[in-house]
């Protein structure tokens, strides 16, 4: 911090503040014995105990983590297809369309794809429940996936592919042995992403749920409508933590692949 | 025939649930119904070929349209949506400028930490990112009892459900948007250049004014848009923090769908939604071209 150090130093410090300190009182409330948000009343664990032996809530979350898993596995499968379409396959017929289309979805207000979504599923008759809620989020998480994977490809050089190619693999061989290693990372944060999209998302989810395939975002919205409520508080700490702790073992792992990659650089070109 | 295969498979995907999704709302939009729920007429009678699509074309019509050009609760929704989008724009900007510029000018090995610091909220839920201030802004909320401890106030004010707690809540959960492009920008300044102009007499105000600002402009004008974008559709801040005075298009379709149940109406605003979006997309894919020309 060389200029404006003093400035520099106030503005990170009340930027962070203002990004943390609302969860930082979430979190210190869901351990209050009262009710009231208003009044602190000593240190209690008990609306974590009202969270867990609250059936609805569980039924939700089980519901919510089904259909991540689905559609992000899905969304990854699709996107990366996608992405390798749209960096390698070279011209064809309705390209245009077709980039558009992945990239549409990012920008559309999740209300209109949602709408849309439904109006789809009534016209061809489809119930709606756990696999219309799976096929919307796959839609749009596919484009975030797609997003992430083709800034990797493009950012490799092909003719490792080609050089694959010519010593007699078959194009899946190629793509199994040579691209997919070195786009892994991309792909695993494309599934990371699409599956935290798909467990956050409550408006296209409300849209196209149906009676019985209740997410966890809409219970709490719903019992959040009506005010703020402790078990809520308790069930939001219970998340950040999860995602905290996810992510630092995440970005760990990341970086020990690249002192890895580091050090196999190194030891390559010593070797040669 | 397996490039074939590869195209095909996620082409299909989108067009079945993205393109003919979006044509069915296009095409209810046109419709009329006399129940509220489907069959909406005119319905599509391909058996006839060219001379049912004929028939199904001559019977669209813009009625849901002039209905909604009719009624001044839409326009004014369109009108203060677009307003409340691009007041907590600016707002956003005049907070995350600061913070990225002060992440660009810490030591380099502190950067990534920074960095990660500022993309962490992002993988948190919205849902409970919004939730957070109710407890803060509600009338015996934190805030208050926290401003009345001070005695900078005597009796509670009322923020949660204003229009200012909405505009807290958009820059709160839109705030890395903004920062994460202004600090690219920012990162990749070349310090000599503000050197410079302090040699040849600049105060520190007027080097960043004259260089700092203007070389940042592509990282502002893209966080601008990315919070401006999804803002001006956002339905779960209005609900949980607004009061029923904000008055914000997202909101007005969700409950014209989900209670006046008039779905060809909602299909209308939605339509008019898309339209009011795409000026701004346009702009954006603009800016970036030139940015891009710009670069190389």
């Amino acid at each position: 911090m060389r200029r404006f150090s003093w400035f520099n130093a106030t503005s990170l410090t009340l930027g962070f503040a203002f990004l943390y300190l609302p969860m930082i009182i979430l979190v210190i409330y869901s351990f209050n014995e009262s009710r009231l948000v208003t009044v602190w009343a000593g240190f209690s664990t008990k609306w974590y105990g009202e969270l867990f032996r609250n059936e609805e809530f569980l039924d939700a979350a089980w519901v919510t983590l089904r259909v991540a898993f689905f559609s992000s596995t899905l969304a990854t499968v699709l996107g990366t297809m996608a992405a390798y379409v749209l960096v390698r396959a070279g011209r064809f017929t309705g390209r245009t369309l077709f980039s558009g289309m992945i990239y549409a979805p990012l920008v559309m207000p999740e209300v209109i794809t949602g709408l849309s979504l439904l109006l789809l599923f009534i016209g061809i008759n489809l119930d709606r429940g756990i696999l219309t809620i799976v096929l919307a989020h796959t839609t749009f998480a596919m484009c975030y996936v797609s997003v992430v994977v083709s800034s990797r490809l493009t950012g490799f050089d092909q003719s490792l592919e080609e050089a694959a190619l010519d010593l007699g693999a078959s194009p899946f061989e190629a793509f199994r042995l040579v691209t997919l290693p070195i786009i892994a990372p991309a792909v695993i944060s494309g599934w990371l992403l699409a599956f935290t999209l798909s467990l956050d998302d409550l408006v296209i989810a409300s849209f196209t749920s149906g009676p019985g395939a209740t997410t966890l975002p809409i219970k709490i919205f719903s019992a959040v409508r009506l005010g703020v409520s402790p078990e809520i508080n308790a069930l939001s700490t219970i998340m950040i933590g999860l995602v905290t702790v996810a992510v630092i073992t995440a970005s760990l792992i990341s970086k020990r692949a690249a002192v890895n990659q580091a050090r196999d650089m190194q030891a390559a070109e010593r070797a040669a | 025939m397996r490039r074939w295969i590869l195209i095909a498979v996620p082409y299909i995907w989108l067009l079945a649930l993205f393109l003919v999704p979006f044509l069915i709302v296009l095409k209810i939009s046109l419709s009329d119904t006399a129940l509220a729920r489907p069959p909406y007429f005119p319905q599509l009678d391909l058996s006839e070929g060219w001379a049912g699509i004929r028939a199904f074309l001559s019977e669209l019509d813009f009625e849901n349209f002039a209905f909604l050009a009719s009624d001044d609760l839409y326009w004014k929704a369109y009108l203060s949506s677009a307003q409340i989008a691009a007041i907590s724009t600016l707002l956003t900007l005049l907070v995350g400028y600061p913070i990225a510029y002060g992440m660009a000018r810490a030591a380099p090995e502190w950067r990534p930490t920074l960095l990660m610091l500022v993309i962490l909220p992002f993988w948190t839920s919205f849902l409970i990112r919004v939730y957070s201030w109710m407890g803060i802004l509600s009338t015996e909320g934190v805030l208050n009892q926290f401003l009345m401890a001070l005695g900078i106030i005597s009796a509670p004010l009322t923020i949660l459900n204003t229009n200012t707690a909405v505009y807290i809540g958009i820059v709160y959960t839109y705030l890395p948007f903004m920062i994460l492009p202004i600090y690219a920008a920012l990162e990749k300044l070349d310090e000599s250049l503000i050197e410079a102009a302090e040699d040849l007499g600049c105060s520190r105000a007027k080097a960043f004014w004259l260089i700092t600002v203007p070389l940042s402009r592509n990282g502002i004008i893209a966080g601008c848009f990315l919070v401006f974008i999804p803002a001006l559709g956002e339905f779960v801040i209005p609900s949980l923090l607004g009061g029923s005075q904000t008055l914000m298009i997202g909101k007005v379709l969700w409950e014209e769908f989900f209670s006046n149940r008039d779905w060809p109406v909602a299909s209308a605003v939605a339509v008019i939604l898309l339209l009011i979006l795409i000026v701004p997309i346009i702009l954006f894919q603009r800016n970036e071209q030139r940015a891009r020309e710009a670069d190389q």
